[in-house]
């Protein structure tokens, strides 16, 4: 078989971050392939190369495509091309009919008048295709998950794909449609469609791939033979890497209990189904404890259900904080019973960008700045200059909108905000997403300075080996469940991805 | 980064200062040309004198109603929402006001507070689908806008009714009584006018005595005394005149206290600084523990007792409640608002901004009344002063960053 693709040492830096390094991958015309890879191993990065979202120049390597090399300029170029990538997140317009999405930016029209008979004969042809039988006037947002799914092939379909990738495409699906999906997957294949998987299940790699590339740090690792495709070796290859001196030294000094969860169930906010179920944890004083999963597996949603109820509904469980049972009905009720949250997103949902930092330090707790309830603006900059000190937050003055900040410093300033709150268990959610190496470290510093003075801090991260680096304990969390929950001597990268893969098996039998 | 480097101050010295506080500066300059413009060309053309003490007490007798509506719509448009409906309201609790007192015989002292009590009402009615349903604010105002017009018309059954007993149209039209006799100028006038000024220096002082106690940079000396000297020449300029026409008009007290109130709520309190974060970003103000919903509805409710009073006031101006009352006052109000500088996206704007672009408005209205140019062209320069003001504001926020 020849290849129809051949991306050769593809390098992609940004500022500061070297995201891919001598990437090299292989396609055959006619074959699935599956790129397997950690949260940031650099795999989407490696599609947006291929899909021209990065264009020819802003890259280095060559993509040969057909035997010929290929430069894209934008996805349009790569579409017409035949390379078609399907996101994590659909790109479908819900309020749109199906036959509108099929052929958006592509319509079936003469000198700009479209020709909806004709639009909707082709619908119905593509939807036949993917096996919808959906009348091609409905509109996608009556559409469940999968089969929207479905919608984004037939799309693909209707440009004339040669080469379709798909991002994590079961992630947000049920079993039934997962399965449905890998089936039309398989059939493609069979009318000629060259296919690429992103996928963490192994078990639909191995149902579905003729090939396994595994990408690790932004580089290809091995690439594996249907033959040679087992879970230990995809595990090893994934995550197999040193991590010497990238986390502090620390001395844990573990204490009494300070909060425990039992049993916090949450359905999903819009649709019927449940979304968190019977997680149970424990956090001690002084203690780390880190959330493992992988994206979409209910970690920021299950922190945000118990934070004030920001997320979901028929919220049930118990929570014991600091020996009694706090009420945490209300965002500004957990804060008073001592819980922070440091979201994930801090741009959106941390930060007020347009004020300036000492603003957004006093923010959720103005009663500390204000007496009744008139503030003391001298207060509130005296604050602000404490916590730049002591964060190292580097601004010319406290009176920098936060917006100019780098990544690193406006996640101090959220650090700020909630420590100003004195919370007794400070959430971290993915704590050092989209910051650089040295922030990184001064950000765990300041996580093993706040469990030295008896804090429990619990965080969330999707980066294996920080979560090794940093905490006491390990909770692993998939589908919504605890997977399993490991000590500092038993957690390795290995035990995590087992558990994670085993968890989902057992999710798939039931 | 070194240490050299993050001790050094973002600003220093009076340019850079001006170039900081660029837009209120800009806007207290924009205002004092207008007048001087108007000054010099009224007199010119028409040889009137702009700045006559019956001119002066003209307008604030015509603007103090948008005044006071916009303090209640800058928080609405902090907040990040809008109210279209603050002209129909107006006309509405007017309407109420004067059935209350000429068809029922209800004493004024009694009329007064039942009608804020319904224009607080009306917006805890908007409010509260605005707020807990996230209806948009621009469809449920504009609903209100045509729900108040008609209530308006039924109530007032198409007629016009007054006229009113001195003690209501002295609402308006009133003006302070001279402790100190009858004779000119008004020494009551005179010594409340200076009391106020003294009163912004004083406070101006201790906010920088305190500035210097918490060690933050305060605002170049030289500047704090000219500002202060220019505001305190204009006021007692303009107390000069009011003394020795007819004295304070009652509808200038009220309009000052509820300046200096709102003044204060937006900045010193810690609601008023969360109605802020709330504009600034929703969801962040939410996961930081504030309760946005009550407060969108809070600023509902507020602007409605705002537009009642608004409506009483010029209800009792025009001595007769009438169904045309306050039609388009929302846009005036509107137009102030952004041209005191907030931000059609939330989360910005002041009180004094405000209250400055409410004057330029009524400046204009009232300069280019007396020099005779037709309503017509009139719209076409107040639309275009309104998009130059946000135009200035767009090109500056660029060029910052």
């Amino acid at each position: 078989m020849t290849a129809i693709l051949e991306m050769q040492g593809i390098t992609k830096t940004f500022p500061g971050v070297k995201a891919l390094s001598n990437v090299n991958l292989s396609v055959r015309e006619g074959e699935i392939h599956a790129i397997c890879g950690e949260n940031g191993a650099g795999k989407s990065t490696l599609m947006k190369v291929l899909s021209g979202v990065y264009p020819h120049g802003s890259y280095d390597g060559e993509i040969l495509y057909d035997g010929k090399p290929a430069r894209f300029r934008d996805i349009r170029d790569s579409e017409h091309a035949g390379i078609v990538i399907i996101h994590q997140e659909l790109a479908l317009v819900p309020l749109l009919s199906v036959a509108e999405n099929l052929f958006l930016g592509n319509e079936v029209a003469t000198g700009g008048v479209i020709n909806w008979p004709l639009a909707y004969q082709k619908t119905e042809t593509l939807l036949r295709k993917v096996g919808l039988t959906e009348a091609p006037t409905t509109k996608v947002e009556k559409l469940g998950v999968g089969k929207q799914q479905l919608v984004e092939i037939a799309k693909a379909l209707a440009k004339n794909v040669r080469l379709l990738i798909l991002d994590e495409p079961t992630a947000a699906l049920q079993e039934n449609d997962s399965q449905k999906l890998l089936d039309l997957m398989l059939e493609l294949k069979a009318q000629g469609v060259t296919q690429i998987i992103i996928s963490h299940k192994l078990n639909e790699i191995r149902r579905v791939a003729d090939r396994v590339t595994v990408i690790r740090d932004g580089s290809t690792v091995s690439t594996l033979d249907r033959s040679e495709i087992n879970e230990d070796r995809i595990i090893r290859d994934m995550v197999g890497r040193d991590m010497a001196n990238r986390y502090p030294d620390r001395t844990p000094q573990i204490g009494e209990m300070l909060m425990e969860v039992r049993n916090w169930s949450v359905m999903h906010p819009e649709q019927p189904r449940q979304v968190i179920r019977d997680v149970s944890l424990s956090v001690r004083k002084g203690e780390i404890v880190g959330i493992a999963g992988l994206m979409g597996s209910g970690r920021t949603e299950f922190a945000m259900s118990l934070f004030g109820r920001s997320y979901g509904r028929d919220i049930k469980g118990e929570v014991t904080l600091a020996g009694g049972k706090p009420d945490l009905s209300t965002v500004s009720r957990a804060i008073e019973a001592g819980l922070a949250y440091v979201t994930e997103d801090r741009k959106v949902l941390g930060l007020i960008l347009d004020e300036p930092i000492l603003r957004n330090i006093s923010l959720a707790n103005l009663e500390g700045i204000s007496k009744g309830s008139v503030l003391s603006r001298g207060r509130e900059q005296q604050v602000a200059e404490k916590y730049r000190k002591v964060m190292n937050i580097r601004t010319p003055s406290v009176f920098q909108r936060v917006v100019n900040l780098s990544g690193g410093n406006q996640q101090k300033v959220v650090l700020s905000k909630w420590l100003f709150t004195d919370p007794k268990v400070l959430i971290l959610d993915e704590p050092t997403r989209g910051i650089d190496v040295g922030a990184k470290f001064e950000i765990y510093n300041i996580m093993n300075e706040l469990a030295a003075q008896g804090h429990g801090v619990v965080m969330i991260s999707s980066e294996m080996p920080e979560l090794l680096g940093m905490c006491d304990r390990i909770y692993v969390m998939n589908e919504g469940r605890i997977a399993g929950e490991l000590t500092r001597e038993q957690a390795s990268q290995e035990r995590i991805m087992a558990l994670i893969l085993q968890d989902g098996m057992k999710g798939e039998a039931a | 980064m070194s240490t050299a480097e993050t001790n050094k101050p973002a600003t220093s010295g009076i340019g850079a200062h001006l170039g900081s506080h660029l837009r209120e500066n800009g806007m207290m300059l924009a205002l004092v040309a207008i007048v001087l413009f108007f000054f010099v060309i009224v007199r010119a053309t028409q040889g009137v004198d702009f700045l006559s003490a019956q001119n002066i007490t003209n307008l604030f007798l015509q603007n103090s109603y948008v005044i006071i509506m916009a303090l209640g719509m800058l928080l609405v448009i902090v907040a990040g929402h809008i109210d279209l409906s603050v002209g129909s309201v107006a006309a509405f609790t007017g309407a109420v006001a004067s059935v209350l007192m000429v068809r029922m015989g209800l004493p004024v002292l009694v009329v007064i507070p039942i009608v804020l009590v319904v224009g607080g009402l009306i917006g805890a009615a908007q409010g509260y689908w605005i707020a807990y349903w996230r209806i948009p604010s621009f469809i449920v105002t504009l609903a209100g806008m045509l729900v108040f017009r008609g209530l308006t018309l039924w109530l007032l059954g198409g007629q016009n009714i007054g006229p009113f007993e001195r003690s209501f149209q002295s609402l308006s039209t009133g003006f302070i009584p001279d402790l100190f006799g009858p004779d000119k100028p008004n020494f009551t006038a005179l010594i409340l006018v200076a009391v106020a000024a003294a009163a912004i220096v004083w406070t101006g002082i201790r906010g920088r005595a305190r500035e210097a106690e918490f060690g933050i940079t305060p605002e170049p000396a030289g500047f704090f005394w000219a500002r202060n000297a220019v505001v305190v020449v204009a006021l007692l300029f303009v107390g000069w005149k009011l003394a020795s026409f007819r004295g304070l008009p009652n509808v200038l007290l009220v309009m000052s206290v509820l300046i200096v109130l709102y003044a204060f709520f937006t900045e010193s309190t810690t609601t008023g600084r969360r109605i802020y974060a709330l504009g600034g970003n929703e969801k962040a103000a939410k996961l930081s523990g504030i309760k946005t919903e009550r407060l969108v509805f809070f600023t509902f409710v507020n602007m409605g007792v705002l537009a009642s009073l608004a409506g009483m006031i010029v209800t009792a101006r025009l001595n007769s409640a009438t169904p045309k009352a306050g039609v388009g006052f929302e846009l005036d109000v509107i137009a102030a608002v952004f041209i005191g500088g907030a931000s059609m996206s939330g989360g910005v704007g002041r009180i004094i901004g405000v209250v400055v672009g409410a004057l330029i408005m009524g400046v204009m209205n009232n300069g280019m009344s007396i020099m005779g140019i037709g309503i017509d062209y009139q719209q076409v320069i107040k639309g275009l002063v309104l998009l130059a003001a946000v135009i200035f504001d767009v090109y500056n926020k660029n060029k910052q960053g």
